[in-house]
């Protein structure tokens, strides 16, 4: 059963410095780490000490509001250093790998007969479980609740995202078993949303829907809005892609295995390396694009618009599939606030001629301007598919307006649908900041 | 370039946080931003942006702004000189003598409104401790479009005073304000000085001789007298009036570049305009006295209709702010602005005080509208929970 989505508003980045659509097997990355930061919301429990050894799908830390929610170690070797911060939060749990290969086996499971009790504890046990991601509020979901539907996006529209239907090439079966044993969990239906040329559209156990049109069409959250929205008090789950394989394989091989196949992009990155890369979740920066210059240099994991600042010596976000590299924009424009100057610089707004020349357009992290205050209307609707008005919602969060924000549809968004409006609007107000803020600020009060 | 940026970085040095005029960094970054887009990088978010930023925004209304100034300044003359020279039409004063005479009347208008504006913006920017914002840069220039050229200078100053600090900081800044600022100002000039405001003698220059009428079409209109005035001559605004809202057709460039470049709301513009001549038509099919009788498409190129509905009703902090909001807001504009002009002769600009009046409502409208989606969202909810109940 195949359904169309249609979404109008929004705007697709053409950006320089595409992945070529060729896989690397890394060699075995020496070092990762699990960051719990990576997990929003989450306050991590630890089981494992410093010094001890694991094995690949050992539970390392659990979740201290949900204990049965368990994070594993993504490979065998050594906990060599657990980083603390501020108030000892901790920040990276850090594996160092060795050969051995030792991995926890939980069986294969025959998902024919499998019932959701099954499933569910499996996943949990595995480490499977944090993939899957609860709307409202965008965190790991609850493992007492069973959702209403959960989504699934198979079609990328963020700037220079990997293509899932790229990195699932090779992963038919266990997708496919993927979708199956989730479909298992929810009361209602799963569905996958598909790009018009899909090869994933003949799935089963899923009502698959084609999406077309601008970023953020990919978005799941935006699929959901248009498929099945979230009303107050409703859960439904998201999870990605290529996290449907890992879960597939859980059932198929029975041993916990996150890979990664991640789309190394950016102008930063040289031409020849701009590839896809397996490896496993948790990588470090440094073995896919060695020692960079970042002060010249912005090392993102994830996409330009919702992705998150990396240093040389860190890891990559646990659910991230790309990593970008485009130059800082460290330096000063003159007089760059002349009307129809600077059109290399993409751009959404009528006092730009950027949309005129197309082509794709070289970015750095310059601000391009000053944050003020908010005095233009009507450019944040144009990149919001929902209907929501976003400039309202922004500013009930702003004002810690609970009921405002219900009735503007909160449980409806996750941050990353507002990243266009980081991009697009003329005061350089935080958009995904503000409404992250909001969303911790309902899972405080009405949970 | 490297030179100037070097010399800036010299300067600001005693305004660097920790050093001695710290307080007054938003001082010396407006005049710094103005000559370089900072090179601030994202630190949170998205982590790239987008081209467009406040300056450019506003500079973008300026540039719509300046058809119309020119023009506001060739016709301030003209007007003034064809009646001294004692000449048959305005177009016949030499073009050159005409737009120096205007702009030398103009220019200290202009001055005036920026230095007193932009004095206390500065000053609220370094109290407040944020950055100076640009908003000032259009209200500051429509201020003295929007005047009598003949208004005693100490008046705008007070005028301009009353806008920012009443009309702008007292709501907390750029993009508070429940009012238009300029037109703010206007209005306040309008109760404070009428004899400066209005009446038949103020519209043109006086000069030395205090002899020369300038009375406008609404004014005579309003004395039950007939017009002399063509709709060509009100359309180009070869027109007695306030500076520079005569000319229909540069304000309508100015209309143009600002809907090509999203900055103004077409929205807001059109229906503005569908209002006005809706009134318009209205009042022409009862037609009981000369202002009735007044021709529809006459009443959208006399007065300031044209300019108050395109530079002033699209403001976008106080006018309507979802799309629906926008086209209610502009069409009550138009549809008010006509309707004082005509129930009310006392107050010939009737678009000034529409606006100001539709401000008011703005958020009233968009209340009504928001409230809508928010409806629609309780009945969804209602209806799954119906489900749920018999499933």
């Amino acid at each position: 059963m195949s359904k169309d989505i249609r979404v109008r508003k929004g705007l697709d980045l053409k950006l320089k410095g595409e992945a070529d659509k060729k896989i690397v097997n890394v060699s075995q990355s020496s070092i990762y780490a699990i960051k719990p930061a990576d997990f929003h919301a989450v306050v991590p429990k630890l089981i494992l000490k410093e010094g001890a050894a694991v094995k690949a799908g050992e539970p390392i830390f659990y979740s201290k509001y949900d204990e049965k929610v368990k994070f594993c170690s993504p490979v065998s070797g050594t906990i060599t250093e657990i980083l603390r911060g501020a108030k000892r939060r901790i920040l990276e749990v850090k594996i160092t790998a060795n050969a051995s290969n030792e991995v926890v086996n939980h069986g294969k499971l025959d998902l024919s007969n499998a019932s959701g009790e099954q499933v569910k504890s499996i996943l949990l046990e595995s480490g499977c479980w944090p993939f899957i991601i609860q709307r409202p509020y965008s965190i790991v979901a609850n493992s007492e609740d069973t959702p209403k539907a959960i989504f699934i996006s198979a079609y990328a529209t963020a700037p220079l995202a990997g293509d899932p239907e790229f990195i699932l090439a090779d992963k038919k079966e266990a997708f496919q078993a993927g979708i199956t044993a989730l479909s298992k969990l929810t009361s209602g239906k799963v569905h996958l949303s598909v790009g018009k040329k899909s090869g994933l559209k003949d799935v089963s156990d899923a009502d698959v829907h084609t999406v077309k049109g601008p970023h953020p069409a990919g978005n799941v959250g935006v699929q959901i809005h248009k498929i099945d929205p979230i009303n107050m008090g409703e859960r439904v789950w998201t999870v990605g892609a290529e996290d449907v394989a890992t879960i597939g394989n859980l059932f198929l091989t029975g041993e916990y295995k996150p890979e990664r196949t991640v789309a190394l992009v950016g102008t930063a990155v040289k031409d020849e390396d701009r590839k896809y890369y397996k490896t496993i979740a948790g990588a470090n920066v440094k073995t896919l694009v060695g020692t960079v210059d970042t002060d010249n240099t912005r090392i993102i994991s994830g996409d330009v618009l919702t992705g998150d600042k990396l240093s040389n010596d860190q890891f990559i976000n646990f659910y991230h599939n790309t990593l970008t590299l485009i130059p800082e924009g460290n330096q000063y424009a003159f007089l760059g606030w002349l009307p129809f100057t600077r059109n290399d610089v993409p751009s959404n707004a009528g006092t730009s001629f950027s949309k005129l020349f197309g082509g794709k357009k070289e970015v750095n992290t310059n601000l391009n301007g000053e944050d003020r205050a908010l005095v233009v209307t009507g450019e944040m609707e144009e990149v919001m598919p929902m209907d929501i008005y976003p400039l309202q919602l922004i500013k009930a969060c702003m004002a810690g307006d609970i009921e405002k924000m219900e009735n503007l549809g909160i449980y409806e968004v996750a941050p990353e649908d507002f990243a266009l409006i980081d991009f697009t609007n003329t005061s350089k107000l935080e958009a995904q900041e503000v409404i992250r803020l909001g969303l911790d600020l309902m899972i405080t009060e009405v949970g | 370039m490297k030179w100037v940026r070097n010399k800036l970085d010299q300067a600001r040095k005693p305004f660097e946080p920790g050093q001695k005029l710290e307080k007054f960094a938003p001082a010396i970054n407006a005049f710094d931003t103005f000559l370089f887009t900072p090179n601030h990088t994202t630190k949170k978010g998205a982590h790239v942006r987008d081209v467009v930023d406040l300056k450019r925004t506003m500079i973008t209304v300026v540039l719509a702004l300046i058809p119309a100034l020119l023009f506001g300044m060739w016709n301030t003359g003209a007007q003034y000189l064809y009646q001294e020279m004692g000449l048959a039409n305005v177009t016949d004063v030499p073009f050159m003598d005409a737009f120096i005479e205007g702009a030398i009347l103009v220019t200290p208008l202009i001055l005036v409104s920026y230095i007193v504006g932009l004095t206390i913006e500065f000053i609220f920017a370094i109290y407040r401790g944020h950055e100076v914002n640009e908003g000032y840069l259009v209200t500051g220039l429509l201020i003295p479009m929007i005047f009598p050229v003949d208004i005693p200078l100490w008046m705008l100053a007070i005028s301009v005073a009353f806008a920012v600090l009443i009309g702008k900081e007292a709501f907390g800044g750029t993009g508070m304000n429940i009012l238009n600022p300029a037109l703010t100002a206007r209005a306040f000039a309008f109760f404070a000085y009428p004899l400066y405001m209005s009446g038949n003698a103020i519209w043109v220059h006086q000069g030395a001789t205090d002899s020369i009428s300038g009375e406008t079409i609404l004014g005579t209109l309003a004395q039950g007298k007939s017009v002399a005035y063509n709709f060509f001559d009100a359309a180009a605004g070869f027109i007695p009036g306030s500076v520079s809202e005569t000319s229909t057709i540069a304000v309508l460039i100015g209309a143009a570049i600002l809907i090509l470049t999203k900055v103004g709301s077409w929205r807001i513009i059109v229906s503005g305009f569908a209002g006005a001549a809706v009134m318009g038509l209205i009042f022409n099919a009862f037609g009981l006295n000369a202002l009735m009788e007044f021709d529809w498409y006459m009443h959208l190129v006399v007065g300031g209709l044209a300019f108050g509905l395109v530079f002033m009703a699209t403001d976008p902090v106080s006018a309507a702010q979802t799309m629906k909001g926008k086209w209610i807001y502009g069409f009550l504009c138009g549809f008010f602005g006509v309707m004082i002009r005509v129930f009310n002769p006392a107050y010939p600009e009737g678009i000034m005080l529409a606006i100001l009046l539709m401000n008011v409502f703005a958020p009233t409208i968009d209340h009504y509208v928001i409230q809508g989606n928010v409806n629609k969202r309780k009945k969804r909810l209602a209806k799954a929970k119906a489900n749920l109940q018999t499933a």
